[in-house]
């Protein structure tokens, strides 16, 4: 994975933020102040143009750049949240140009832990970290479980860099992730409350899904998407 | 948003003390928290108010709350007071050597900070007389 594969991540996210914004706002109106939508379209499609103006070249670099746009530029919580995975993502992988699945596992895993850290929520909490931390557990299950499958074909005599390691087990790793983060966020509904402005309402929370979860399920897709072409 | 009085019209002939910021979702609330707190310390230096989007709206604005860090600084370090949620994680962003962000009632916390700070406080005086608001019972 280079910095055009992370690019290309971000540009398919900033679309299917688009396509989803008016459910993320309908999820939104239901447990919060009906922005989550707008705010990180905006963000997104500003991040997509910093992108294409500033071309950073390595995917440390491209995720930097996504956070700190996204950080100046959603004007809700969201905006220092992701803003805050991004950055800490992009401060895991370093300068290297050329990420490999367990590299990108452990700046997600880097990822979650800046957001937990500064929204001080846990699982549980009817939060993005309620799809973020599962996704991020599933992408380092998947990537060792790829891994170990090399190393037992090699074991029986073939050539681990042509199996496991290829393009069709990052996708399939993405997928984990990206399913992982769609059953975290649908695990939110029955969830009340205990962060972010969806708390004020108590049990009224319950029963609604929670629109961050919901961002963060759409964005991780976005990853699986652009792996799988 | 409007701004606040610059510097040089304030009449604290650049007297250095701890900044403190104001950050809200709310333009006008940071604004006028910030002219509540100045008007009960006197003459002293006001709070700055970094409150709302960039364009107006409801929200936080990172680029306001830096450029409201940068003018509040004198040299002696920075309280930002934010508000809830998202103002909350916005002003943890800025967190470093000399800005701390307090756990504080709002308009308690900015007035006390601003009395603190114009009384000549270090940050960590300034710190903690805003943290003292969270005390104060009304009954």
């Amino acid at each position: 994975m280079d910095a055009r594969f992370f690019t290309a991540w971000i540009e398919e996210a900033a679309r299917s933020l688009r396509d989803g914004r008016d459910e993320l706002t309908r999820l939104d109106a239901a447990i919060g102040d009906a922005d989550h939508g707008s705010n990180l379209d905006r963000g997104f499609t500003e991040a997509v143009r910093a992108l294409a103006e500033r071309r950073p070249a390595t995917p440390g670099a491209v995720l930097a750049l996504v956070g700190g746009t996204l950080i100046r530029k959603v004007g809700g919580a969201s905006g220092p949240l992701y803003g805050t995975a991004f950055r800490e993502a992009g401060k895991a992988l370093g300068e290297t140009p050329e990420v490999s699945p367990a590299g990108f596992a452990a700046a997600l895993e880097a990822g979650v832990a800046g957001v937990r850290r500064l929204g001080s929520a846990a699982e549980g909490d009817k939060t993005m970290v309620d799809a973020l931390a599962p996704a991020a557990r599933a992408l380092a299950e998947a990537v060792q479980d790829g891994r170990a499958a090399a190393e037992t074909r090699a074991g029986a005599g073939r050539d681990p860099s042509e199996t496991g390691r290829g393009d069709g087990g990052l996708a399939r790793a993405l997928e984990a992730a990206a399913a992982a983060a769609e059953a975290g966020a649908e695990a939110t509904v029955p969830m009340q409350a205990r962060k972010g402005r969806a708390s004020y309402l108590g049990p009224r929370s319950v029963g609604h899904l929670d629109p961050g979860a919901a961002s963060a399920a759409l964005i991780l897709r976005a990853l699986h998407t652009v792996a799988s072409r | 948003m409007s701004a606040p009085a610059s510097r040089a019209d304030r009449g604290d002939g650049g007297r250095p003390v701890v900044g403190v910021v104001l950050v809200s979702h709310s333009g006008p609330l940071a604004v006028e928290t910030a002219a509540l707190a100045a008007g009960i310390c006197g003459t002293g230096v006001p709070p700055e108010a970094a409150g709302g989007t960039g364009d107006g709206g409801l929200g936080t604005g990172a680029d306001l709350i830096a450029a409201a860090i940068a003018r509040a600084d004198r040299g002696l370090g920075v309280v930002l007071i934010p508000d809830l949620g998202g103002s909350v994680l916005a002003a943890r962003l800025f967190e470093g050597p000399g800005v701390v962000v307090a756990d504080v009632p709002f308009v308690e916390g900015a007035i006390a900070a601003a009395v603190a700070a114009n009384a000549g406080g270090s940050l960590e005086a300034v710190l903690a007389a805003a943290e003292e608001a969270r005390h104060f019972r009304k009954l």
